[in-house]
Protein backbone atom coordinates (compact mmCIF):
# COMPACT_ATOMS: atom_id res chain seq x y z
CA UNK A 1 0.00 0.00 0.00
CA UNK A 2 2.79 2.36 1.01
CA UNK A 3 4.73 1.46 -2.14
CA UNK A 4 1.67 2.21 -4.21
CA UNK A 5 1.26 5.63 -2.64
CA UNK A 6 4.90 6.50 -3.37
CA UNK A 7 4.46 5.33 -6.95
CA UNK A 8 1.45 7.52 -7.49
CA UNK A 9 3.21 10.54 -5.97
CA UNK A 10 6.06 10.04 -8.44
CA UNK A 11 3.45 9.62 -11.14
CA UNK A 12 2.06 13.05 -10.31
CA UNK A 13 5.57 14.54 -10.37
CA UNK A 14 6.13 13.01 -13.81
CA UNK A 15 2.84 14.44 -15.06
CA UNK A 16 3.77 17.91 -13.80
CA UNK A 17 7.19 17.65 -15.47
CA UNK A 18 5.56 16.57 -18.72
CA UNK A 19 3.13 19.47 -18.69
CA UNK A 20 5.84 22.02 -17.84
CA UNK A 21 7.93 20.73 -20.72
CA UNK A 22 5.18 20.77 -23.27
CA UNK A 23 3.80 24.09 -22.03
CA UNK A 24 5.59 26.34 -24.55
CA UNK A 25 4.04 24.23 -27.30
CA UNK A 26 0.58 24.49 -25.72
CA UNK A 27 1.14 28.23 -25.39
CA UNK A 28 2.09 28.43 -29.06
CA UNK A 29 -1.09 26.65 -30.11
CA UNK A 30 -3.26 28.72 -27.73
CA UNK A 31 -1.73 31.97 -28.98
CA UNK A 32 -2.35 30.98 -32.58
CA UNK A 33 -6.10 31.06 -31.86
CA UNK A 34 -5.99 34.57 -30.36
CA UNK A 35 -6.45 38.01 -31.85
CA UNK A 36 -3.22 40.01 -31.98
CA UNK A 37 -4.15 42.33 -29.10
CA UNK A 38 -4.96 39.36 -26.84
CA UNK A 39 -1.69 37.69 -27.84
CA UNK A 40 0.39 40.73 -26.90
CA UNK A 41 -1.30 41.39 -23.57
CA UNK A 42 0.55 41.51 -20.27
CA UNK A 43 -0.36 39.70 -18.02
CA UNK A 44 -1.07 36.87 -20.48
CA UNK A 45 -4.72 36.32 -21.32
CA UNK A 46 -6.07 32.86 -20.57
CA UNK A 47 -9.67 33.35 -21.49
CA UNK A 48 -10.38 34.49 -25.01
CA UNK A 49 -12.69 33.81 -27.90
CA UNK A 50 -10.86 31.42 -30.21
CA UNK A 51 -10.51 32.55 -33.80
CA UNK A 52 -9.12 31.08 -37.00
CA UNK A 53 -8.27 34.55 -38.35
CA UNK A 54 -4.52 34.07 -37.95
CA UNK A 55 -4.56 30.80 -39.88
CA UNK A 56 -6.53 32.44 -42.66
CA UNK A 57 -4.05 35.35 -42.71
CA UNK A 58 -1.05 33.03 -42.89
CA UNK A 59 -2.44 31.27 -45.93
CA UNK A 60 -3.31 34.61 -47.51
CA UNK A 61 0.39 35.42 -47.27
CA UNK A 62 0.94 32.55 -49.71
CA UNK A 63 2.31 29.90 -47.42
CA UNK A 64 1.19 27.00 -49.62
CA UNK A 65 4.13 27.05 -52.11
CA UNK A 66 6.58 26.93 -49.20
CA UNK A 67 4.80 23.94 -47.71
CA UNK A 68 4.76 22.21 -51.09
CA UNK A 69 8.50 22.82 -51.54
CA UNK A 70 9.16 21.38 -48.11
CA UNK A 71 7.00 18.40 -48.94
CA UNK A 72 8.78 17.76 -52.25
CA UNK A 73 12.25 18.16 -50.78
CA UNK A 74 11.48 15.98 -47.75
CA UNK A 75 9.56 13.20 -49.49
CA UNK A 76 11.86 12.93 -52.50
CA UNK A 77 15.03 12.98 -50.43
CA UNK A 78 13.57 10.39 -48.06
CA UNK A 79 12.73 8.15 -51.00
CA UNK A 80 16.25 8.51 -52.41
CA UNK A 81 17.81 7.90 -49.02
CA UNK A 82 15.87 4.69 -48.52
CA UNK A 83 16.72 3.49 -52.04
CA UNK A 84 20.43 4.15 -51.50
CA UNK A 85 20.72 3.16 -47.85
CA UNK A 86 18.84 -0.15 -47.79
CA UNK A 87 21.04 -2.01 -50.29
CA UNK A 88 24.11 -0.47 -48.68
CA UNK A 89 22.97 -1.59 -45.24
CA UNK A 90 22.36 -5.06 -46.68
CA UNK A 91 25.94 -5.19 -47.94
CA UNK A 92 27.11 -4.13 -44.48
CA UNK A 93 25.06 -6.61 -42.47
CA UNK A 94 23.52 -9.75 -43.96
CA UNK A 95 26.04 -10.37 -46.73
CA UNK A 96 28.87 -8.19 -45.53
CA UNK A 97 31.58 -7.10 -47.92
CA UNK A 98 35.19 -7.24 -46.84
CA UNK A 99 36.19 -4.39 -44.53
CA UNK A 100 32.52 -3.59 -43.99
CA UNK A 101 33.22 -1.75 -40.74
CA UNK A 102 35.45 0.75 -42.56
CA UNK A 103 32.58 1.69 -44.85
CA UNK A 104 30.23 1.89 -41.91
CA UNK A 105 32.49 4.30 -40.08
CA UNK A 106 33.09 6.27 -43.25
CA UNK A 107 29.36 6.96 -43.44
CA UNK A 108 29.14 8.11 -39.85
CA UNK A 109 32.20 10.33 -40.21
CA UNK A 110 30.50 12.28 -43.00
CA UNK A 111 27.71 13.02 -40.54
CA UNK A 112 30.21 14.37 -38.06
CA UNK A 113 31.58 16.93 -40.47
CA UNK A 114 29.84 20.24 -39.81
CA UNK A 115 27.77 21.32 -42.80
CA UNK A 116 29.34 24.78 -42.85
CA UNK A 117 32.81 23.33 -43.38
CA UNK A 118 32.09 21.91 -46.81
CA UNK A 119 29.33 24.31 -47.69
CA UNK A 120 31.21 26.94 -49.70
CA UNK A 121 32.27 24.60 -52.55
CA UNK A 122 28.75 23.20 -52.67
CA UNK A 123 27.36 26.72 -52.87
CA UNK A 124 29.80 27.74 -55.60
CA UNK A 125 29.12 24.60 -57.62
CA UNK A 126 25.37 24.94 -57.29
CA UNK A 127 25.60 28.60 -58.30
CA UNK A 128 27.85 27.79 -61.26
CA UNK A 129 25.50 25.05 -62.45
CA UNK A 130 22.56 27.42 -62.26
CA UNK A 131 20.92 25.20 -59.66
CA UNK A 132 20.40 27.86 -56.99
CA UNK A 133 16.82 28.19 -55.82
CA UNK A 134 15.97 24.77 -57.24
CA UNK A 135 14.09 22.24 -55.15
CA UNK A 136 16.09 19.32 -56.64
CA UNK A 137 19.27 20.81 -55.25
CA UNK A 138 17.66 20.56 -51.84
CA UNK A 139 16.60 16.96 -52.55
CA UNK A 140 20.20 15.95 -53.31
CA UNK A 141 21.68 17.75 -50.31
CA UNK A 142 19.08 16.41 -47.89
CA UNK A 143 19.75 12.93 -49.24
CA UNK A 144 23.43 13.22 -48.43
CA UNK A 145 22.59 14.74 -45.05
CA UNK A 146 20.41 11.77 -44.04
CA UNK A 147 22.27 8.95 -45.79
CA UNK A 148 24.64 8.02 -42.93
CA UNK A 149 21.83 7.98 -40.41
CA UNK A 150 19.72 5.76 -42.65
CA UNK A 151 22.57 3.33 -43.42
CA UNK A 152 23.28 2.86 -39.72
CA UNK A 153 19.66 2.56 -38.80
CA UNK A 154 18.77 0.11 -41.57
CA UNK A 155 21.82 -1.97 -40.74
CA UNK A 156 20.69 -2.27 -37.14
CA UNK A 157 17.26 -3.44 -38.28
CA UNK A 158 18.65 -5.86 -40.88
CA UNK A 159 20.86 -7.48 -38.25
CA UNK A 160 17.65 -8.60 -36.56
CA UNK A 161 16.84 -10.91 -39.45
CA UNK A 162 17.77 -14.37 -38.15
CA UNK A 163 20.59 -15.85 -40.22
CA UNK A 164 19.26 -19.40 -39.79
CA UNK A 165 15.95 -18.54 -41.42
CA UNK A 166 17.76 -16.83 -44.29
CA UNK A 167 20.09 -19.80 -44.79
CA UNK A 168 17.22 -22.28 -44.54
CA UNK A 169 15.47 -20.32 -47.28
CA UNK A 170 18.57 -20.45 -49.46
CA UNK A 171 18.83 -24.22 -48.97
CA UNK A 172 15.21 -24.53 -50.04
CA UNK A 173 16.14 -22.75 -53.24
CA UNK A 174 14.73 -19.31 -52.49
CA UNK A 175 16.36 -16.72 -54.73
CA UNK A 176 17.40 -13.26 -53.57
CA UNK A 177 14.10 -11.68 -54.56
CA UNK A 178 12.07 -14.34 -52.76
CA UNK A 179 14.08 -14.09 -49.56
CA UNK A 180 13.82 -10.30 -49.61
CA UNK A 181 10.08 -10.47 -50.14
CA UNK A 182 9.22 -13.38 -47.86
CA UNK A 183 11.81 -13.16 -45.09
CA UNK A 184 13.60 -9.80 -44.93
CA UNK A 185 10.84 -7.31 -45.71
CA UNK A 186 8.27 -8.57 -43.17
CA UNK A 187 10.88 -8.32 -40.42
CA UNK A 188 12.42 -4.97 -41.32
CA UNK A 189 9.41 -3.07 -42.65
CA UNK A 190 8.63 -1.35 -39.29
CA UNK A 191 12.29 -0.35 -39.18
CA UNK A 192 12.14 0.88 -42.75
CA UNK A 193 9.13 3.02 -41.89
CA UNK A 194 10.87 4.45 -38.83
CA UNK A 195 13.99 5.24 -40.86
CA UNK A 196 11.90 7.01 -43.46
CA UNK A 197 10.03 9.01 -40.82
CA UNK A 198 13.22 10.18 -39.14
CA UNK A 199 14.82 11.19 -42.45
CA UNK A 200 11.63 13.06 -43.27
CA UNK A 201 11.79 14.90 -39.93
CA UNK A 202 15.38 16.05 -40.44
CA UNK A 203 14.75 17.15 -44.02
CA UNK A 204 11.56 18.99 -43.11
CA UNK A 205 13.26 20.89 -40.27
CA UNK A 206 16.46 21.79 -42.13
CA UNK A 207 17.19 25.51 -42.15
CA UNK A 208 20.83 26.41 -42.94
CA UNK A 209 21.01 24.94 -46.44
CA UNK A 210 17.56 26.19 -47.36
CA UNK A 211 18.44 29.69 -46.15
CA UNK A 212 21.54 29.94 -48.32
CA UNK A 213 20.53 28.02 -51.41
CA UNK A 214 16.97 29.11 -52.05
CA UNK A 215 15.47 32.50 -52.79
CA UNK A 216 11.89 32.57 -54.04
CA UNK A 217 10.99 29.49 -56.08
CA UNK A 218 12.32 26.70 -53.92
CA UNK A 219 12.08 28.18 -50.42
CA UNK A 220 10.93 25.74 -47.80
CA UNK A 221 8.64 26.19 -44.79
CA UNK A 222 11.36 27.26 -42.30
CA UNK A 223 12.27 30.10 -44.67
CA UNK A 224 8.66 31.24 -44.76
CA UNK A 225 8.69 31.48 -41.00
CA UNK A 226 11.80 33.66 -40.91
CA UNK A 227 10.86 35.90 -43.83
CA UNK A 228 7.47 36.30 -42.27
CA UNK A 229 8.85 37.65 -39.00
CA UNK A 230 11.12 40.27 -40.57
CA UNK A 231 8.52 41.63 -42.97
CA UNK A 232 5.68 41.70 -40.46
CA UNK A 233 7.43 42.80 -37.31
CA UNK A 234 6.31 40.86 -34.30
CA UNK A 235 2.77 39.73 -34.84
CA UNK A 236 2.81 37.06 -32.22
CA UNK A 237 -0.50 35.32 -32.92
CA UNK A 238 0.19 35.10 -36.64
CA UNK A 239 3.70 33.82 -35.98
CA UNK A 240 2.31 31.15 -33.66
CA UNK A 241 -0.24 30.08 -36.26
CA UNK A 242 2.48 29.73 -38.89
CA UNK A 243 4.80 27.92 -36.44
CA UNK A 244 2.00 25.52 -35.52
CA UNK A 245 1.31 24.67 -39.15
CA UNK A 246 4.96 24.01 -40.06
CA UNK A 247 5.55 21.94 -36.92
CA UNK A 248 2.47 19.79 -37.31
CA UNK A 249 3.73 17.24 -39.88
CA UNK A 250 6.82 16.48 -37.82
CA UNK A 251 4.87 16.33 -34.57
CA UNK A 252 2.60 13.72 -36.10
CA UNK A 253 5.48 11.80 -37.68
CA UNK A 254 7.42 11.87 -34.42
CA UNK A 255 4.50 10.74 -32.30
CA UNK A 256 3.93 7.86 -34.70
CA UNK A 257 7.59 6.84 -34.69
CA UNK A 258 8.27 7.49 -31.02
CA UNK A 259 9.08 3.88 -30.18
CA UNK A 260 11.79 3.85 -32.82
CA UNK A 261 12.89 7.45 -32.38
CA UNK A 262 15.71 6.77 -29.94
CA UNK A 263 17.10 4.01 -32.11
CA UNK A 264 17.19 6.25 -35.14
CA UNK A 265 18.68 9.22 -33.37
CA UNK A 266 21.41 7.08 -31.83
CA UNK A 267 22.07 5.59 -35.30
CA UNK A 268 20.91 2.18 -34.13
CA UNK A 269 23.23 2.02 -31.12
CA UNK A 270 20.39 2.05 -28.58
CA UNK A 271 17.37 -0.19 -28.98
CA UNK B 1 54.68 -26.79 -33.80
CA UNK B 2 52.02 -29.46 -34.02
CA UNK B 3 49.63 -26.94 -32.57
CA UNK B 4 50.31 -24.59 -35.46
CA UNK B 5 50.02 -27.31 -38.04
CA UNK B 6 46.69 -28.62 -36.86
CA UNK B 7 45.10 -25.21 -36.53
CA UNK B 8 42.25 -24.84 -39.04
CA UNK B 9 42.69 -22.34 -41.82
CA UNK B 10 41.59 -18.89 -40.62
CA UNK B 11 38.50 -17.37 -42.15
CA UNK B 12 40.19 -14.45 -44.00
CA UNK B 13 41.94 -16.93 -46.29
CA UNK B 14 38.57 -18.24 -47.38
CA UNK B 15 37.46 -14.69 -48.07
CA UNK B 16 40.48 -14.12 -50.31
CA UNK B 17 39.89 -17.23 -52.38
CA UNK B 18 36.54 -15.83 -53.44
CA UNK B 19 36.65 -14.81 -57.07
CA UNK B 20 36.94 -11.12 -57.81
CA UNK B 21 33.65 -11.23 -59.69
CA UNK B 22 31.85 -12.53 -56.65
CA UNK B 23 33.42 -9.83 -54.50
CA UNK B 24 32.11 -7.17 -56.85
CA UNK B 25 28.66 -8.72 -56.75
CA UNK B 26 28.78 -8.43 -52.99
CA UNK B 27 29.96 -4.85 -53.16
CA UNK B 28 27.41 -3.77 -55.76
CA UNK B 29 24.58 -2.85 -53.34
CA UNK B 30 26.99 -0.71 -51.34
CA UNK B 31 28.46 1.23 -54.22
CA UNK B 32 25.66 3.68 -55.11
CA UNK B 33 25.44 4.97 -51.55
CA UNK B 34 29.22 5.07 -51.16
CA UNK B 35 29.80 6.93 -54.42
CA UNK B 36 26.98 9.36 -53.68
CA UNK B 37 28.39 10.14 -50.23
CA UNK B 38 31.92 10.62 -51.58
CA UNK B 39 30.77 12.96 -54.35
CA UNK B 40 28.46 15.09 -52.24
CA UNK B 41 30.46 15.28 -49.01
CA UNK B 42 34.13 14.43 -49.62
CA UNK B 43 34.86 16.22 -52.90
CA UNK B 44 33.48 19.54 -51.60
CA UNK B 45 35.70 19.21 -48.58
CA UNK B 46 38.77 18.72 -50.80
CA UNK B 47 37.76 21.88 -52.63
CA UNK B 48 37.42 23.64 -49.26
CA UNK B 49 41.00 22.58 -48.51
CA UNK B 50 42.12 24.10 -51.81
CA UNK B 51 40.11 27.30 -51.32
CA UNK B 52 41.57 27.75 -47.86
CA UNK B 53 44.93 28.44 -49.51
CA UNK B 54 43.49 31.14 -51.73
CA UNK B 55 43.26 34.83 -50.99
CA UNK B 56 39.79 35.35 -52.35
CA UNK B 57 37.17 37.92 -51.55
CA UNK B 58 34.14 37.56 -53.78
CA UNK B 59 33.63 41.33 -53.75
CA UNK B 60 36.94 41.72 -55.64
CA UNK B 61 36.42 39.39 -58.59
CA UNK B 62 39.45 38.35 -60.58
CA UNK B 63 41.80 38.87 -57.67
CA UNK B 64 42.39 35.35 -56.52
CA UNK B 65 45.83 34.18 -55.62
CA UNK B 66 47.66 31.46 -53.75
CA UNK B 67 48.48 32.69 -50.26
CA UNK B 68 49.62 29.46 -48.62
CA UNK B 69 48.69 29.30 -44.98
CA UNK B 70 47.97 33.04 -44.62
CA UNK B 71 44.25 32.44 -44.17
CA UNK B 72 44.95 30.05 -41.32
CA UNK B 73 47.19 32.64 -39.66
CA UNK B 74 44.50 35.30 -40.09
CA UNK B 75 41.79 33.02 -38.76
CA UNK B 76 43.76 31.73 -35.79
CA UNK B 77 44.94 35.20 -34.75
CA UNK B 78 41.54 36.79 -35.30
CA UNK B 79 39.93 37.64 -31.96
CA UNK B 80 36.46 37.16 -33.45
CA UNK B 81 37.22 33.61 -34.35
CA UNK B 82 38.71 32.85 -30.98
CA UNK B 83 35.61 34.31 -29.35
CA UNK B 84 33.49 32.15 -31.66
CA UNK B 85 35.47 29.08 -30.66
CA UNK B 86 34.95 29.84 -26.97
CA UNK B 87 31.25 30.49 -27.54
CA UNK B 88 30.88 27.22 -29.44
CA UNK B 89 32.43 25.32 -26.55
CA UNK B 90 30.31 27.16 -23.98
CA UNK B 91 27.02 26.84 -25.86
CA UNK B 92 27.59 23.20 -26.76
CA UNK B 93 28.83 22.15 -23.33
CA UNK B 94 26.12 24.15 -21.54
CA UNK B 95 23.33 22.70 -23.64
CA UNK B 96 24.68 19.14 -23.47
CA UNK B 97 25.31 19.13 -19.72
CA UNK B 98 21.99 20.68 -18.69
CA UNK B 99 19.95 18.57 -21.08
CA UNK B 100 21.74 15.45 -19.85
CA UNK B 101 20.96 16.26 -16.21
CA UNK B 102 17.33 17.10 -16.92
CA UNK B 103 17.05 14.13 -19.25
CA UNK B 104 18.36 11.83 -16.52
CA UNK B 105 15.81 13.13 -14.00
CA UNK B 106 12.96 12.71 -16.48
CA UNK B 107 14.15 9.26 -17.54
CA UNK B 108 14.18 8.12 -13.91
CA UNK B 109 10.64 9.49 -13.46
CA UNK B 110 9.47 7.67 -16.58
CA UNK B 111 11.14 4.41 -15.63
CA UNK B 112 8.39 3.78 -13.03
CA UNK B 113 4.93 2.53 -13.78
CA UNK B 114 2.18 5.10 -13.31
CA UNK B 115 -1.12 6.06 -14.82
CA UNK B 116 -0.70 7.62 -18.26
CA UNK B 117 3.00 6.93 -18.61
CA UNK B 118 2.70 6.70 -22.39
CA UNK B 119 0.98 10.09 -22.55
CA UNK B 120 3.63 11.75 -20.38
CA UNK B 121 6.37 10.31 -22.59
CA UNK B 122 4.61 11.71 -25.64
CA UNK B 123 4.35 15.12 -23.95
CA UNK B 124 8.03 15.04 -23.05
CA UNK B 125 9.30 14.24 -26.54
CA UNK B 126 7.16 16.95 -28.11
CA UNK B 127 9.70 19.83 -27.72
CA UNK B 128 12.21 17.81 -29.73
CA UNK B 129 9.75 17.54 -32.61
CA UNK B 130 8.94 21.23 -32.92
CA UNK B 131 10.79 22.66 -35.91
CA UNK B 132 14.01 24.17 -34.47
CA UNK B 133 13.54 27.50 -36.20
CA UNK B 134 9.93 27.64 -34.97
CA UNK B 135 11.10 26.82 -31.45
CA UNK B 136 13.70 29.58 -31.59
CA UNK B 137 11.15 32.11 -32.80
CA UNK B 138 8.65 30.96 -30.20
CA UNK B 139 11.12 31.38 -27.34
CA UNK B 140 12.37 34.70 -28.61
CA UNK B 141 8.98 36.32 -29.15
CA UNK B 142 6.47 34.49 -26.99
CA UNK B 143 8.66 33.71 -23.97
CA UNK B 144 11.64 36.07 -23.70
CA UNK B 145 9.98 39.23 -25.03
CA UNK B 146 10.24 41.99 -22.37
CA UNK B 147 6.73 43.42 -22.85
CA UNK B 148 4.43 40.52 -23.72
CA UNK B 149 6.68 37.47 -23.20
CA UNK B 150 5.47 34.65 -21.01
CA UNK B 151 8.21 34.89 -18.37
CA UNK B 152 7.60 38.53 -17.55
CA UNK B 153 3.87 38.00 -17.99
CA UNK B 154 3.78 35.28 -15.35
CA UNK B 155 6.39 36.55 -12.92
CA UNK B 156 6.28 40.30 -13.50
CA UNK B 157 9.28 42.53 -14.12
CA UNK B 158 10.48 43.94 -17.41
CA UNK B 159 13.75 42.12 -17.95
CA UNK B 160 14.85 41.90 -21.56
CA UNK B 161 15.99 38.30 -21.27
CA UNK B 162 17.70 38.01 -24.64
CA UNK B 163 19.90 41.09 -24.32
CA UNK B 164 20.56 40.67 -20.59
CA UNK B 165 21.39 36.97 -20.66
CA UNK B 166 22.07 36.14 -24.33
CA UNK B 167 24.04 32.94 -23.76
CA UNK B 168 21.58 31.62 -21.18
CA UNK B 169 18.67 32.45 -23.49
CA UNK B 170 20.18 30.43 -26.33
CA UNK B 171 21.21 27.57 -24.04
CA UNK B 172 17.77 27.38 -22.40
CA UNK B 173 16.09 27.06 -25.79
CA UNK B 174 18.55 24.34 -26.84
CA UNK B 175 18.15 22.52 -23.53
CA UNK B 176 14.38 22.57 -23.93
CA UNK B 177 14.70 21.00 -27.37
CA UNK B 178 17.42 18.46 -26.55
CA UNK B 179 16.34 17.19 -23.13
CA UNK B 180 13.84 14.77 -24.76
CA UNK B 181 16.66 13.30 -26.86
CA UNK B 182 18.80 12.66 -23.78
CA UNK B 183 15.79 11.36 -21.90
CA UNK B 184 15.02 8.78 -24.60
CA UNK B 185 18.59 7.48 -24.68
CA UNK B 186 18.85 7.30 -20.89
CA UNK B 187 15.41 5.72 -20.58
CA UNK B 188 16.51 3.00 -22.99
CA UNK B 189 19.55 2.55 -20.78
CA UNK B 190 17.48 2.31 -17.60
CA UNK B 191 15.12 -0.19 -19.15
CA UNK B 192 17.97 -2.42 -20.25
CA UNK B 193 18.98 -2.89 -16.60
CA UNK B 194 18.41 -6.37 -15.25
CA UNK B 195 15.51 -6.24 -12.80
CA UNK B 196 16.50 -9.49 -11.10
CA UNK B 197 19.90 -8.12 -10.13
CA UNK B 198 18.34 -4.96 -8.68
CA UNK B 199 15.75 -7.01 -6.83
CA UNK B 200 18.53 -9.20 -5.45
CA UNK B 201 20.42 -6.12 -4.24
CA UNK B 202 17.23 -4.86 -2.58
CA UNK B 203 16.72 -8.19 -0.84
CA UNK B 204 20.32 -7.98 0.37
CA UNK B 205 19.40 -4.72 2.07
CA UNK B 206 20.69 -2.07 -0.35
CA UNK B 207 18.66 1.14 -0.18
CA UNK B 208 17.44 3.07 -3.22
CA UNK B 209 20.33 5.56 -3.18
CA UNK B 210 22.93 2.79 -2.93
CA UNK B 211 21.32 0.94 -5.82
CA UNK B 212 21.26 4.14 -7.86
CA UNK B 213 24.88 5.07 -7.16
CA UNK B 214 26.48 1.65 -7.26
CA UNK B 215 24.42 -0.04 -9.95
CA UNK B 216 22.35 2.33 -12.05
CA UNK B 217 24.96 5.03 -12.67
CA UNK B 218 27.73 2.61 -13.71
CA UNK B 219 25.26 0.85 -15.98
CA UNK B 220 24.14 4.18 -17.45
CA UNK B 221 27.67 5.45 -18.00
CA UNK B 222 27.87 4.34 -21.59
CA UNK B 223 24.45 5.75 -22.33
CA UNK B 224 25.42 9.07 -20.74
CA UNK B 225 28.57 9.13 -22.87
CA UNK B 226 26.63 8.27 -25.99
CA UNK B 227 24.07 11.00 -25.28
CA UNK B 228 26.81 13.55 -24.60
CA UNK B 229 28.72 12.72 -27.75
CA UNK B 230 25.76 12.51 -30.13
CA UNK B 231 24.35 15.66 -28.55
CA UNK B 232 27.68 17.42 -29.08
CA UNK B 233 27.86 16.33 -32.71
CA UNK B 234 24.43 17.80 -33.39
CA UNK B 235 24.78 20.87 -31.16
CA UNK B 236 28.22 21.99 -32.36
CA UNK B 237 26.38 22.80 -35.58
CA UNK B 238 23.82 25.00 -33.85
CA UNK B 239 22.84 27.69 -36.30
CA UNK B 240 19.07 28.17 -36.19
CA UNK B 241 18.88 29.29 -32.56
CA UNK B 242 21.78 31.74 -32.82
CA UNK B 243 20.57 33.13 -36.14
CA UNK B 244 17.08 33.71 -34.78
CA UNK B 245 17.37 34.59 -31.12
CA UNK B 246 20.49 36.74 -30.92
CA UNK B 247 22.03 37.07 -34.41
CA UNK B 248 25.27 36.24 -32.62
CA UNK B 249 25.02 39.31 -30.41
CA UNK B 250 25.09 41.42 -28.42
CA UNK B 251 28.52 42.08 -29.90
CA UNK B 252 29.92 38.61 -30.38
CA UNK B 253 28.48 37.21 -27.14
CA UNK B 254 26.71 34.30 -28.82
CA UNK B 255 28.51 34.06 -32.18
CA UNK B 256 29.51 30.42 -32.52
CA UNK B 257 31.68 28.94 -35.26
CA UNK B 258 28.93 27.99 -37.70
CA UNK B 259 27.45 31.47 -37.41
CA UNK B 260 30.86 33.15 -37.70
CA UNK B 261 31.70 31.13 -40.81
CA UNK B 262 28.30 32.02 -42.21
CA UNK B 263 29.03 35.73 -41.62
CA UNK B 264 32.49 35.43 -43.18
CA UNK B 265 30.96 33.75 -46.23
CA UNK B 266 27.83 35.75 -46.84
CA UNK B 267 28.44 39.12 -45.17
CA UNK B 268 32.17 39.66 -45.67
CA UNK B 269 32.50 37.39 -48.71
CA UNK B 270 35.96 36.30 -47.54
CA UNK B 271 35.79 32.91 -49.19
CA UNK B 272 39.41 32.00 -48.44
CA UNK B 273 39.13 32.79 -44.75
CA UNK B 274 35.77 31.06 -44.44
CA UNK B 275 37.30 27.93 -45.96
CA UNK B 276 40.25 28.01 -43.57
CA UNK B 277 37.86 28.38 -40.63
CA UNK B 278 35.83 25.46 -42.00
CA UNK B 279 38.92 23.26 -42.18
CA UNK B 280 39.77 24.14 -38.58
CA UNK B 281 36.25 23.18 -37.50
CA UNK B 282 36.61 19.86 -39.28
CA UNK B 283 39.91 19.15 -37.52
CA UNK B 284 38.33 19.94 -34.16
CA UNK B 285 35.36 17.74 -34.98
CA UNK B 286 37.63 14.87 -35.99
CA UNK B 287 39.26 15.07 -32.57
CA UNK B 288 35.88 14.91 -30.83
CA UNK B 289 34.59 12.31 -33.27
CA UNK B 290 37.50 9.96 -32.57
CA UNK B 291 36.26 9.75 -29.00
CA UNK B 292 32.69 9.45 -30.20
CA UNK B 293 33.48 6.50 -32.44
CA UNK B 294 35.28 4.72 -29.63
CA UNK B 295 32.24 5.09 -27.37
CA UNK B 296 29.79 4.06 -30.06
CA UNK B 297 31.75 0.95 -31.02
CA UNK B 298 32.03 0.10 -27.33
CA UNK B 299 28.27 0.29 -27.04
CA UNK B 300 27.85 -1.97 -30.04
CA UNK B 301 30.02 -4.57 -28.35
CA UNK B 302 27.78 -4.39 -25.29
CA UNK B 303 24.69 -4.85 -27.44
CA UNK B 304 26.29 -7.81 -29.20
CA UNK B 305 27.23 -9.51 -25.95
CA UNK B 306 23.79 -9.25 -24.43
Amino acid sequence: MNRRLIDSVWGVVAWVAGIVFVFPVIWMVLTSFKQENAAASNPPSWVFEPTFDQYALVFERNMTPFLLNSLTASLMSTLLVVLLATPAAYALSLRPVEKWSDSLFFFISTKMMPAVAAFLPVYLLVKHAGMLDNVWTMVILYTSMNLPLAVWMMRSFLLEVPREVLEAGEVDGAGLITSIRKIILPIVSPGLAATALICFIFAWNEFFLALNLTATNASTAPIFLVGFISSEGAFLARLCAAATIVSLPVLIAGWLAQNKLVRGLSMGAVK
Amino acid sequence: MTDLATRPAPAPVVEKTRSSKERWVRRAPLLPALIFAIIVTQLPFLVTLYLSTQGWNALRPGQREFVGLDNYVTVLTDTRLRAALMNTVLLTAGAVIFSLILGLVLAILLDRKFLGRGIVRTLLITPFLVMPIAAALLWKHAIYNPTYGLINGLFGGSTDWVSSYPKAAVIATLVWQWTPFMMLILLAGLQSQSHEVIEAARVDGANAWQIFRRMTIPHLRQYLELGALLGSIYLVNTFDAVFTITQGGPGTATTNLPYEIYLTMFRKFEYGEASAAGVIVVILTIIVATFALRVISGLFKVEANR
